[in-house]
């Protein structure tokens, strides 16, 4: 693995950078510690609103012309906002990263917000959520994530209320845009070819003045335990029955989720944490598939978590089979989880589950950008050792770990049930 | 068998060409295609066999389709559960997908996993059981999968569209069939078919990773050097197409849904054509430079019609099309629709700027070491090379070839196709 350089500013910006000079490529990344979980009705979704708004151009560099730029050199640029953090990347032919970076640094300060660019892309969001309700799992996930955090502000999705989308106003997201990205709430990623003192001193020039400000507090308001098990359900068109279990979960930088993380591919298939890695590896012989798929009573099940800086859910999503109704996939799924509580498993089976991490890995280091990613998306709920660590922390796991994980997260105390229901069921 | 080299090896900074590229033919008819690249300890393998579901019979269409997810059911050595659990212990994939023209096939993984990879490509095609078993369960996943398409307002828009466009020809067809002609395929149909369309005539093959690319082709060379099959049937001939009198629509009431998909377009040219590099980059300029294009700065920018809408160039062995897609509130189709068709007009009428086929010349030629980066991608240019019959030389040809395009060879391409009188316009949703 190949060395990194990390480092803080005067003004508080976090920079990361490690050179690969396997490609004439640079990806470079801007994370801003902010995400949908800053956020309170009546302003749900504003982080992400925040986010496309940066694309509409700042005074030096209007919105067309950043477009053009980056696409004209072949560069490769988008956003993403989670319930964390926020982020924009740049991927770009090597010689080509100086303007990447001259537009990043301009846009942490001098966005324009301009009134009438809000107002058209507030109907693109809208159109964007519009989207995603037309999806049966999109509509069952909001509704089982409202149901697990009464208190804490992952009850919402990251896109936000429809509500919300369309009341607010230009004023309330510039405010949102200057109280959060400053440089000492932001962390920068940079790999690919360069050489670091060169990279260093270039970012240090286009950043460094750009001055400090407050830090914004984090909306934290713990969720307390969950006092049995929520089921819930809607309907909807269809002939399809989906269902979700999700159990509430530690924190990224909690030791149980190296364990958990061993217990998911034993149950679901090992999850890809890349972004930027390809297809990941099938589920067929998980513990879930081959009790609830081969078993036919569903058609296909997925697993998995997310890392995040407060606890938040672990997901099994089951498409029903079409003969069978969700209760009896769900028992079958119970009995397969009290299984894991019960008995060890095997030393095989964790074995397996570091090897599939390992090939993850391995599939991540094809790409610069996926390298680039790492750097600081781990620092947004740990740091870049996070990552470096991760198969070796992965490998110190023992059966018993995974039992007791097991027997610890996956009670039905501590877990929402919510199911889709077709409303064609029967007709089919 | 496959040397893995330390990181430090020299950094990859051409574009695949003849020099680095092992090409090499097999007696029994299989192409290979092999690329080093020592910067992960990965490979991936890629490929197709010409079968698909051209071959398929009216009554029993997505036959091509079932049984290329049948592969994996099941082989003479192995369960259908052994073959994932060989897979998925090492964190290795392999899969199948059917086309209309080709059964494409993808895997990947770790290099001192790939024997097991190979063994495991070669069984699947050449030995599948189609247990009755699997076959059954697999039905009722297949089945699922098409009420989920009905209830998918961007799949039953796509499907409208081919529809309307292929009519008469067997580009019209869903390669996943319908559910009645998938509640009629048989076991007995799936191996017949197998018998008839598999075989190593025609097939690609090619591979990308941390393997030396002679060492590569004699590996596959020892797992598929022996498959013959007197029983295989070349692909059959196609019909002609017969293009539009005038504009066709379709609209398919999905009930519940906030959004539609709308698809306006005709007809496009095939992947070989020698105009299709100007159609290339004039869809570019319409529908995809930048944030989407010129549509893009219409419907989305502008006007905040939609989250997405953007052209493509669907181009392949036979007859393309050309078409842009949009996702928009039920409300707003006919306006966004009015959008897009006035866009084609300008299209047609002034075609591009020199200043815009410059900005879209200069993003195709400097996004090729993006797009060249990953295994998986460097597999993808191959298998095209080879498909299209580009040249082992046609990255390296590439940039001139993007720059010889002209103004005037965007209008002449777009008027060929384009007709705003003779339009398909397919729509799902509420």
């Amino acid at each position: 693995m190949p060395e990194f350089t990390k480092t803080t500013l005067s003004n508080g910006l976090t920079v990361l950078l490690k050179e690969i000079h396997t490609a004439s490529l640079i990806s470079s990344w801007m994370w801003y510690r902010v995400g949908s979980r800053d956020e309170a009705p009546p302003l749900t979704g504003i982080s992400h609103l925040v986010e496309h708004m940066q694309f509409k151009g700042t005074p030096k560099y209007p919105a067309s012309m950043m477009d053009k730029a980056i696409s004209r050199d072949g560069g490769m640029w988008n956003a993403f906002t989670f319930l964390d953090w926020t982020t924009f990347f740049e991927t770009m032919p090597a010689d080509k990263i100086d303007l990447a970076l001259r537009l990043e640094a301009d846009r942490m300060r001098h966005s324009v917000f301009d009134e009438k660019e809000f107002a058209s892309e507030r109907t693109v969001v809208a159109s964007e959520r519009e989207g995603s309700e037309n999806e049966p799992l999109f509509q069952l996930g909001e509704t089982v994530q409202q149901a697990a955090f009464r208190v804490h502000s992952y009850h919402h999705e990251v896109i936000g209320d429809m509500a919300d989308i369309k009341s607010m106003t230009r004023d309330d997201l510039y405010r949102h845009y200057r109280t959060y990205y400053v440089p000492n709430n932001a962390v920068m990623g940079v790999a690919g070819d360069f050489k670091t003192k060169e990279m260093l001193g270039r970012i240090k020039e286009l950043f460094g003045k750009i001055p400090s400000a407050a830090t914004p507090p984090r909306l934290a308001r713990p969720e307390p335990e969950q006092r049995g098990e929520v089921r819930l359900s809607i309907e909807g068109q269809g002939e399809t029955a989906y269902l979700q279990a999700a159990y509430h979960f530690p924190a990224a930088p909690h030791p149980d989720f190296f364990a958990l993380s061993v217990l998911d591919s034993l149950l679901a298939g090992p999850s890809n944490l890349n972004m930027f890695g390809g297809g990941s590896i099938s589920n067929k012989t998980s513990r879930l598939y081959r009790a609830l798929v081969d078993k036919e009573l569903a058609v296909s099940l997925s697993g998995g978590s997310t890392t995040t800086v407060d606890p938040f859910l672990y997901y099994i999503t089951l498409t029903i089979h079409p003969k069978r109704m969700p209760d009896e996939a769900l028992a079958a799924l119970d009995v397969e989880l009290r299984r894991v509580q019960d008995e060890l498993v095997s030393k095989e089976e964790v074995a397996r589950a570091i090897k599939q991490a390992r090939a993850n890995f391995a599939y991540g280091m094809e790409n610069i950008t996926n390298q680039a990613f790492w750097l600081g998306y781990s620092e947004m709920f740990a740091d870049y050792g996070w990552f470096l660590a991760y198969l070796d922390k992965l490998a110190l796991v023992k059966p018993k770990d995974v039992q007791r994980v097991a027997q610890m997260y996956f009670r039905p105390q501590n877990r929402v049930i919510g199911t889709y229901l077709p409303s064609g069921k029967g007709e089919a | 068998m496959c040397a893995q080299r330390k990181s430090s090896h020299p950094a990859t900074t051409s574009f695949p060409g003849p020099e680095d590229i092992h090409r090499s033919v097999l007696s029994n008819g299989i192409t290979i295609l092999c690329r080093a690249n020592f910067n992960s300890p990965s490979v991936s393998i890629a490929g197709y066999i010409n079968a698909g579901s051209l071959f398929d019979p009216d009554d029993k269409l997505g036959l091509a389709d079932f049984a290329a997810s049948a592969l994996m059911r099941g082989t003479e050595k192995h369960s259908f559960d052994g073959l994932y659990n060989e897979l998925e212990s090492v964190g290795a994939s392999l899969g199948f997908d059917s086309g209309i023209h080709a059964t494409g096939f993808h895997g990947r993984a770790l290099v001192e996993d790939l024997p097991l990879l190979l063994v495991l490509l070669s069984e699947t095609l050449r030995q599948p059981t189609f247990p009755e078993v699997e076959v059954e369960k697999l039905r009722h996943q297949l089945l699922t999968g098409l009420a989920i398409r009905s209830q998918d307002t961007s799949d039953m828009a796509e499907l409208t569209f081919d529809e309307l466009l292929f009519q008469g020809h067997p580009y019209a067809r869903p390669e996943d069939g319908f559910p009645e002609t998938i509640q009629a395929i048989t076991r007995q149909d799936l191996a017949d078919y197998h018998r008839h369309a598999f075989g190593p005539r025609g097939m690609v093959i090619v591979m990308v990773g941390a393997v030396e690319p002679k060492k590569a082709a004699d590996a596959i060379g020892r797992v598929l050097g022996d498959w013959k099959n007197r029983d295989q049937v070349d692909a059959l001939l196609m019909p002609e197409l017969k293009r539009l009198d005038e504009t066709v629509r379709r609209h398919v009431t999905i009930d519940g849904k906030s959004q539609a998909d709308l698809i306006i377009g005709t007809n496009g040219p095939r992947r070989t054509d020698a105009d299709y590099m100007a159609a290339s980059l004039g869809n570019s300029v319409l529908g995809q430079f930048g944030m989407m294009g010129r549509v893009g700065k219409s419907v989305r920018e502008k006007s905040g019609l939609a989250y997405y809408v953007y052209s493509g160039l669907s181009a392949g062995l036979g007859p393309g099309s050309w078409s842009v897609s949009a996702g928009v509130s039920p409300a707003n189709v006919k306006k966004a629709g009015d959008l897009i068709v006035k866009e084609l007009k300008r299209f047609i009428k002034g075609g591009v700027t020199k200043e815009e086929l410059l900005d879209s010349q200069a993003n195709f030629i400097g996004r090729l070491p993006l797009s060249l980066e990953s295994n998986g991608g460097v597999a993808g240019a191959l298998i095209s090379m080879e498909r299209y019959s580009l040249g082992l030389d046609y990255y390296r040809r590439y940039p001139d070839l993007v720059k010889s395009v002209t103004p005037s060879d965007v209008l002449k391409v777009a008027r060929k196709y384009i007709d705003p009188d003779r339009l398909v316009v397919a729509v799902a949703g509420s």
